[in-house]
């Protein structure tokens, strides 16, 4: 069992787990912001380099530190490993330059984008970005394609984390879309632009982390955080069946896979669940789906009410007129 | 307890014989009222008349367009997320072909209001808007008779491509302040 002290917190992890699984085992105050790694995705993670750290002392039988910062999702932890994530300045510098890479060629477009305040881009960039861009060049554009009635691509949008291709392959069986071109010119798009259409496509929309693939029924529909998610569950032959379902007054407008604190989908739903199963009726309500005070979709999202105490400080008492009396 | 020293004691003395004329305090009180005829006036004769108002008056909402004449919102909604009084709301649509002139961006507000009762002129929206599109302006609300009518719509919010309003005065003075 190694031992690995990550920001000065120790743990003991089980052999073959990566830095990043320990420090999220640790608690978020140590775990790197990840983009391209997916927790449910075999063979996930090592495109973004957000997640990069120092290790400053190797192991117990090698101490020297490694000469590079380590992708944390790809490293496997060694016995007495040090690692300095939020406490390293080569860290925090290093990933404003992979923020500053990840937006070199991003339209910035969030206000009309779909995923504005539920995208992982937008808080990476929040939190570790710079505020002005440095870059004179145009953004790379691409000419629109169509993938489908259901998917909603923008290519423009996306950061290629391969998550989306990763769950092609892993949840649905014969992928169709994939990573074309190399380099600068990368794109993801299907072949001869065919239409994906199998029962768990629509995974793909809850596992990109900008709005490059985004549900094109709530297209426009409604900005994230005007709506209530609530936690639902149905009786559904393909999958789990439990989702969020996204309420706008009585109407469900968008259903999703429930994700965790790491924005990560915990169970990946069908496409009947999240397209054709928009009413109340369909779904059995657990409740208010907690969101984190931090997410601009916790605005005016109460998830238990309690009714304010009534005001008793002074008791006023009728004023009663007696007769006669000016 | 004393709070102020201005307080006069009331003394019930006898009045002079000057006094007791009333003659002086007449003429005296008159001189204040003619004095008061040559002064400038402290009211305008409002609506032909119109005070200055500040380059930063917080009054009526306009919707912008850009130099093409079309609309600035996307309807992102950051503006209705950050009013304290939620007055905002908005319903968002896509452009279609053939609309290129009328709207800015691939996505439109179809409908924007703004409930003027319940807004508190604090000028958020105008803070949060990425677009440039919503300003207020140094125009008034006017008077209604309904409470109805006080809920605007973009036909009264967006300003007209051959009456534009004016708001470079209020740019400048936000500029010299950042």
């Amino acid at each position: 069992m190694p031992k690995v002290t990550i920001d000065g917190r120790t743990i003991e992890v089980a052999d073959g787990t990566t830095i990043l699984q320990a420090a999220r085992m640790i608690g978020p105050e140590v775990a790197p912001p990840t983009m391209c790694y997916h927790s449910k995705l075999k063979s996930s993670g090592g495109y973004c380099r957000t997640c990069l750290v120092e290790v400053t002392k190797g192991s117990e039988k090698d101490p020297r530190p490694m000469p590079k910062l380590m992708a944390s999702c790809r490293t496997h932890v060694m016995d007495g490993m040090e690692v300095g994530n939020f406490t390293s300045t080569k860290v925090i510098e290093a990933r404003k330059s992979v923020v500053e890479f990840l937006l070199l060629n991003h339209p910035l477009d969030c206000p009309i984008c779909d995923q504005a305040g539920e995208c992982q881009l937008q808080d990476l960039s929040y939190e570790n970005g710079s505020a002005k861009t440095r870059t004179d060049f145009e953004r790379r554009t691409f000419e629109k394609i169509d993938i489908g009635s259901k998917i909603q691509l923008h290519m423009t949008r996306c950061i290629l984390c391969y998550r989306c291709v990763k769950v092609a392959e892993q949840i649905t069986d014969g992928r169709v879309h994939g990573v074309f071109n190399r380099g600068d010119h990368s794109e993801i798009s299907t072949y001869i632009n065919q239409a994906i259409d199998n029962d768990f496509s629509g995974n793909m929309i809850d596992v990109c982390p900008v709005g490059a693939l985004t549900d094109k029924t709530f297209r426009f529909k409604s900005r994230v955080w005007f709506t209530k998610p609530m936690q639902a569950h149905r009786n559904c032959d393909k999958c789990s069946g439990k989702v969020n379902l996204w309420y706008k007054g009585e109407e469900v407008l968008r259903v999703t896979g429930r994700k965790d604190q790491w924005g990560e989908v915990e169970e990946f739903i069908c496409n009947t669940c999240r397209f054709d199963k928009k009413n109340t009726g369909d779904w059995t309500i657990e409740g208010p789906a907690h969101i984190h005070h931090h997410s601009v979709i916790s605005a005016n999202h109460y998830e238990v009410f309690t009714k304010p105490q009534e005001f008793k400080l002074n008791v006023v008492t009728p004023i009663t007129i007696e007769e006669g009396s000016n | 307890m004393q709070l102020t020293n201005r307080s006069i004691v009331v003394v019930n003395k006898q009045m002079t014989w000057m006094e007791k004329l009333y003659l002086p305090a007449i003429v005296m009180g008159l001189a204040i009222t003619i004095k008061h005829l040559f002064r400038k006036k402290a009211t305008l004769k409002y609506p032909e008349q119109t005070r200055a108002f500040a380059p930063v008056y917080r009054g009526m909402h306009v919707l912008k367009r850009d130099e093409q004449g079309r609309e600035n919102c996307t309807a992102c909604g950051l503006c209705a997320v950050s009013c304290p009084a939620e007055a905002i709301t908005m319903i968002a649509a896509e452009r279609k072909k053939g609309e290129e002139n009328l709207y800015r961006e691939e996505k439109y507000a179809a409908t924007y209001e703004i409930n003027m009762l319940r807004c508190i002129y604090c000028g958020l929206c105008e803070e949060a808007c990425p677009k440039d599109a919503i300003y207020l302006t140094d125009r008034l609300v006017p008077s209604e008779y309904s409470r109805g009518k006080f809920i605007f719509g973009k036909d009264i919010l967006v300003e007209p491509i051959d009456k534009r309003v004016d708001i470079s005065k209020r740019k400048k003075a936000y500029q010299i302040k950042s």
